[in-house]
């Protein structure tokens, strides 16, 4: 067999790192986890496929969900920044748009991660009309940069107010940067987000500024670790918009990884559930402290066009919209002055943990009602750090900060946990799906990560889902979505004006001309794509109204018009709130654009399980499991030999290496076709 | 009846859900930045009998938390001297005097029902653009009478038995300089209280009415419980604390804000009895404004008290009906924010005496509302209306927060891109106040510099703001932050008003300036026990001049920027003599 054949899914989590391996000559697949290599998350990386492949030399791709952005940006370890910014306004960052971190109590604080010191300005002012009030003096800008260089900075962001109605000043000033500058650490705001709002700008700006050295010199030793082995492919990278850029952009725009391996989960749900006929689902990954859930209508992955990664870390570009509520498997439970039962958003994280690790935690958590219940198998804990659980010390903890204060047996104590949990969860999913006007009894919940499993079945019937479907391997899923993830890139322009002023066949040339140059970034990545897809949008509004809508575009083939254009918000508007406003004129903020090289499709059906067996010829006990106010014995089945059709009745455990899955009484599971089970309410 | 716990804990995050998406919905759709940015805006569920709050959105501002009681009250009260209240009625008004804060804020009062029967009420408050009155945008620190402030509209029907009152809205729109305005913020208030009426009616349907009303009962009563357990942790006794307003617009004379707190057992009195009667100026407020601002206070000491009615069960006040903590029509009200952030900061520094681990200082203490109008070359008029942020105030466990909204409000500020691209203004400066954090053992937190220069022919200009003579005080021994300043430039250079940080209608010319240094908040602790390192921190980053480290905190530092330890030693020892 000779010429590349490989293409290889890489999902560094904290503790694993997952490999998922697709041989497209044979169609075959493999997975491995190895642990994470802290400090230098490229070593594991190589390890993991080296597992696996002998010749690196056949790996055609390599496609890799990174958290190093975002551990980064959570731990404040990225490269020492300087900002270059307009006279009078080197405090921008720091303000922030005069927020605080909680409604309630003023308690907060906030350290922005260029230090005063390091933000130094220059002369110069453009107009919000674009016109150029003070051209920028090249010189102050190089004395500046050589002055932030020489006392350590690593990055610099150069900054100017109104850079996005008009950015030669900002440019001049990049190119005199540039010019002085030791590295190629220099980001221009607008060229990470030529979009109105300054803090925004700024916040983006500088984060990738800040990410820039850190990112880029990971992804230089991970190409030297690839290349070594003989690796001679490309890499790509997932972004947080769920598509994948290039090694070389990501080193350009590193900010755009924030929410890379979230996005990549994300993404390897959409393609399993569609494979497996469901279009619309919410995903939902339950991790420690957390519970992560996505919308996907359509097919399509919910994206918002901003998110805080911490109070007052903005980043403004597309991402995966992902909703998190402090609701995981280490949220602490307990009983408040009023009597009332919390649970949450205190977690006992992974270490110490829940109380039935046996690492000194005494505050019972949801893993310890779980336990309690008879859902966790404690000898055969999730993970492989821990080898059993200790469910006595779980029991006592429930019992003495949860039964006795509300006077209830242990049993009902932890399934009031449970049920409380689960209500947070509804409550998350609920927002997604209900307040965004989405129908949930037409979405089926997906599982991943380690923990979901065992909460989606009572998610059904809280929140009147259709269905759950839990995907083979729910601990490789990121890993999976590396692989069949698009290639994407997002460009936004603001433009500000009045529908009346604005020439609409001239704006429909230069979107079109945008999405060219963008297209042409596409094409240089040398990866195949089975197709190319555009999206035009305009964010809209009344006059005089300061929040948008985003209006979909379709150009006309004859060219743009004001009418095409005023349909589609119509449209748009009334979908958002009902009534339409008369007379009020319309204005058009931004423009967005996003090209999208479609990856060709893998066949899921690589994942179906070959000479599986029937339900209970998989079965290798029972285990009494609590549910709805009485034991029930619960058949516990091994997951992974279950072959396709097979069908189980609730209550019932499955297990697997990497999750167990929990079907409530009144539910059944069925495997489909390509290994997922199915669960639906009985009778269905 | 017994609703179990665990019910009751999903109960409350589900009435909460519905809270929080007619906020979101609200501000999603408005039109008027004070609500879409500055989430000026309130909404909630309340007590088909009495109005209590039994649910408020936890997005929204947080005094409407405790003011929109009265204002379903009012609707109750007036409905039952009509003929009854009934399905598809809606009422609107803004009359400040039966129902809290000023004539900007419109409430609007929808009964739910369920199979004929009147099951609560939902309401929606937001701050329009204009109402009318003197003043673009509605602050008018000269008005001496509330009609001088807009318009005012008691409780009437804008939707009678479903049938919407188009007659009500042309009055409304009649009376704004910004009827567009108006009209797209009162559809998105529609909009938010019909999807919380579909909401509940779903809710009401999934659990039964029994239920959810017993729920809510008792939601009320472990309210009340949970407050009382937070005072009895209190040391019982009585504590004192008065602070002042510069003036009221009208006479240059302060005005004091006295609360004696007495807290027995578990309960609490807070006895507003020795504060300034009724003023001229609009810094009066009502009695119902006074009980909301005391629960804003409360719920930021004690964070996790819930935003219900039963929390003040415990509480007694005594507010002077000839005070200015309780005035009638035609009082004028318009400036209420400064009133009741003096409030929150006495009921702050009191509590600093008994329990100085759970209090903060006072953050910067004022809004600063600026308003800019003028007309564009072809005649249009706009109106520039934003509010100012200011620094918090410190703590026992840290520095008060750089730059931050004030206690009443989650307001964001608009960026300054969006004002400048939107109104005949530049930006000279946006930056952070040295030295206006109140020294500590914690540093108050920084105000800010706001420089604006007008790019068109003409425009006048009104501010109303406070804690130009009163700085915001320091707590347990901290000192006082730097004191709001204001200036506006006129042909033969600056100038400062003569009431400070209040002033109505002065015309500013093409090119001119106007500058806000904004107050930092109060500092904690004794400045002599801060360390000198953190003072020298302060200093290298331009929080804090040399100057102000030596004067304030002792702590000497050289020309070259270094620490002069054996200066600050004794300088120190000196000053702690002393």
């Amino acid at each position: 067999m000779t010429g590349p054949a490989y293409v290889i899914g890489v999902d560094v989590g904290g503790t694993f790192t997952d490999v998922f391996i697709l041989d497209e000559a044979s169609g075959r697949v493999e997975t491995a986890k190895v642990p994470s290599t802290r400090g230098d998350q490229s070593r594991g990386f190589v390890e993991g496929i080296g597992r696996q492949v002998e010749d690196f030399g056949r790996i055609k791709t390599v496609v890799h969900g990174t958290t190093v952005g975002t551990n980064a940006l959570l731990e404040r370890k990225g490269a020492r920044t300087g900002i270059i910014t307009t006279e009078g306004f080197r405090d921008v960052l720091e303000m922030r748009r005069r927020d605080r971190p909680t409604t309630w109590g003023l308690k907060g604080s906030f350290a922005p991660v260029v230090a005063r010191t390091d933000r130094v300005e220059v002369v110069e002012r453009i107009l919000a009309d674009g016109s150029v009030l003070q051209p920028v003096a090249e010189k102050d800008v190089r004395d500046r940069a050589v002055a932030l260089a020489e006392s350590g900075c690593e990055a610099v962001c150069v900054f100017f107010i109104n850079g996005y109605a008009n950015n030669q000043n900002e440019m001049s000033a990049v190119e005199a940067v540039r010019s002085v500058w030791p590295n190629a650490y220099v980001t221009a705001a607008t060229e990470i987000l030529p979009e109105i709002r300054e803090f925004e700008r700024l916040s983006t700006a500088t984060l990738n500024a800040y990410l820039q050295p850190v990112v880029s010199s990971y992804l230089d030793r991970l190409e030297t670790g690839l290349h070594s082995k003989g690796f001679q492919g490309d890499i790509l990278i997932v972004q947080s918009n769920g598509g994948v850029m290039s090694v070389d952009t990501a080193k350009c725009y590193p900010v755009r990884t924030a929410l890379s391996g979230p996005a990549a989960g994300v993404i390897a749900a959409t393609a399993i559930a569609k494979a497996a006929g469901f279009d619309n689902i919410i995903t939902c990954d339950m991790g420690g402290t957390s519970f992560d859930v996505s919308l996907v209508a359509g097919g399509e992955a919910a994206l918002a066009a901003q998110t805080a990664i911490d109070f007052g870390m903005v980043v403004r570009t597309p991402m995966i919209e992902i909703t998190t509520i402090g609701a995981g498997g280490g949220s602490i439970a307990s009983v408040d002055k009023s009597g009332l039962l919390q649970v949450g958003p205190e977690s006992a994280g992974s270490d110490p943990g829940p109380v039935c690790y046996g690492l000194g935690s005494e505050r019972p958590t949801v893993t310890d009602a779980n336990l309690v219940l008879g859902r966790i198998n404690p000898d055969r804990p999730i993970g492989g750090k821990l080898d059993r659980l200790d469910v006595e010390a779980a029991r006592q903890a429930i019992e003495k900060h949860i039964a006795r204060p509300l006077n209830l047996t242990v049993e009902e104590a932890a399934e009031a946990v449970l049920r409380l949990a689960n209500a947070k969860m509804a409550g998350a999913i609920r927002l997604v799906s209900i307040e965004k006007g989405h129908d949930p009894a037409t979405f089926a919940a997906m599982p991943f990560g380690g923990g979901g499993a065992l909460h989606t079945g009572a998610l059904i019937k809280e929140v009147g889902l259709g269905s759950a479907l839990v995907p083979r391997f729910p601990g490789v899923t990121s890993a999976l979505g590396c692989v069949v993830a698009d290639m994407r890139h997002d460009r936004v322009q603001t433009v500000n004006r009045l529908l009346d002023e604005v020439d609409a066949p001239a704006l429909g040339r230069e979107m079109t001309a945008v999405a060219d140059q963008t297209e042409a970034l596409l094409a240089g990545a040398g990866v195949d794509f089975a197709g190319v897809d555009r999206v035009f949008e305009l964010d809209m509004l009344y006059l005089g109204q300061t929040h948008t809508v985003s209006v979909a575009i379709e150009i006309p083939a004859g060219g743009l018009t004001a009418d095409v254009i005023r349909a589609a918000f119509e449209e748009a508007y009334r979908e958002a709130y009902g009534r339409l406003l008369e007379g009020i004129a319309m204005r058009i903020m931004n423009y967005r654009i996003a090209v999208v090289g479609r990856r060709p499709r893998l066949d899921m059906a690589v994942f179906a399980p070959s000479g599986g067996k029937a339900a209970e010829a998989c079965r290798t006990g029972t285990r009494k499991v609590y549910a709805a106010g009485r034991y029930h014995e619960a058949g516990v089945f091994e997951r992974l030999d279950l072959g396709v059709g097979a069908v189980l009745a609730g209550p019932a455990l499955l297990e697997q290496p990497d999750t167990t899955i929990f079907v409530d009484p009144g539910l059944q599971a069925e495997v489909d076709a390509f290994g997922n089970l199915v669960i639906t309410a009985s009778g269905n | 009846m017994a609703v179990d716990a665990v019910t009751l804990a999903i109960m409350k995050g589900r009435l909460e859900q519905i809270a929080d998406e007619m906020d979101a919905t609200l501000f999603r759709s408005a039109f008027n930045p004070i609500i879409a940015e500055a989430h000026d805006a309130s909404h909630g569920i309340y007590d088909a009998v009495t109005g209590d709050t039994l649910v408020q959105g936890k997005s929204g501002l947080p005094v409407f938390v405790g003011v929109m009681a009265f204002a379903v009250k009012a609707v109750i009260d007036k409905a039952a001297e009509r003929d009854g209240v009934h399905e598809g009625d809606v009422w609107i008004f803004n009359d400040p005097y039966d129902g809290g804060t000023h004539l900007s804020d419109f409430r609007l009062v929808k009964p739910v029902f369920r199979d004929g029967k009147l099951f609560c009420y939902l309401a929606s408050v937001g701050h329009w653009h204009d109402v009318g009155g003197n003043v673009p945008g509605n602050y008018n620190p000269a008005a001496t009478e509330c009609f001088q402030e807009g318009m005012l509209i008691p409780p009437v029907k804008l939707f009678d038995r479903g049938q919407f009152r188009q007659d009500i809205v042309d009055i409304l729109s009649a009376n704004s300089r910004l009827p567009n305005s108006l009209y797209g913020d009162l559809n998105g208030q529609l909009n938010a209280l019909e999807l919380g009426e579909k909401r509940m009616a779903s809710l009401l349907d999934d659990y039964g009415d029994g239920v959810v009303a017993d729920c809510l009962a008792e939601l009320k009563r472990r309210a009340a419980q949970m407050m009382r357990s937070q005072i009895a942790g209190l040391p019982s006794g009585t504590v004192s604390a008065e602070d002042y307003l510069d003036n009221d617009g009208i006479v240059d004379a302060p005005l004091k804000i006295a609360l004696d707190l007495t807290i027995d057992g578990d309960r609490m009195v807070m006895d507003f009895s020795r504060s300034s009667p009724a003023c001229a100026g609009p810094v009066n407020i009502s009695r119902s404004t006074t009980v909301a601002a005391c629960y804003v206070a409360l719920k930021h000491i004690f964070g996790d008290v819930p935003a219900n009615a039963g929390v003040l069960e415990p509480v007694e006040f005594r507010i002077d009906d000839a005070s200015l903590l309780a005035v009638k029509a035609p009082k004028p009200v318009g400036g209420y924010t400064e009133t009741i952030l003096r409030l929150i900061d006495v009921v702050f520094q009191a509590v600093a005496q008994i329990a100085p681990a759970a209090a903060m200082a006072p953050a910067y203490g004022t809004i600063n509302a600026l308003s800019l109008a003028g007309h564009r070359g072809d005649g249009r008029r706009w109106v520039m209306f934003s509010f100012f942020g200011g620094g918090h105030g410190a703590h026992a466990s840290g520095d008060g927060l750089n730059h931050g909204n004030a206690p009443i409000s989650t307001a964001t500020i608009p960026p300054l891109e969006i004002l400048e691209a939107a109104y005949p203004v530049r930006f000279t400066e946006w930056a952070l106040r040295p030295d206006s954090g109140g020294p500590g053992e914690y540093r108050g937190g920084l105000g800010a510099v706001y420089e604006i220069a007008l790019l068109e022919e003409q425009a006048d200009v009104f501010l109303f703001g406070e804690r130009g003579k009163y700085p915001p005080p320091g707590i347990v021994g901290g000192g006082a932050a730097a004191p709001n300043r204001f200036h506006f430039e006129q042909r033969d250079g600056l100038h400062e008003p003569p009431m400070l940080s209040k002033m109505v209608g002065i015309q500013i010319d093409k090119g001119q300036k106007l500058r806000l240094e904004t107050p930092g908040g109060g500092g904690y602790g004794d400045p002599l026990s801060r360390t000198a390192e953190s003072v020298l921190r302060d200093c290298r980053l331009g929080y804090v001049s040399r100057q102000q480290a030596e004067a304030a905190f002792g702590v000497v530092i050289a020309e070259d920027g270094s620490l002069d330890e054996t200066a600050t030693v004794s300088l120190r020892r000196r000053e702690a003599a002393q």
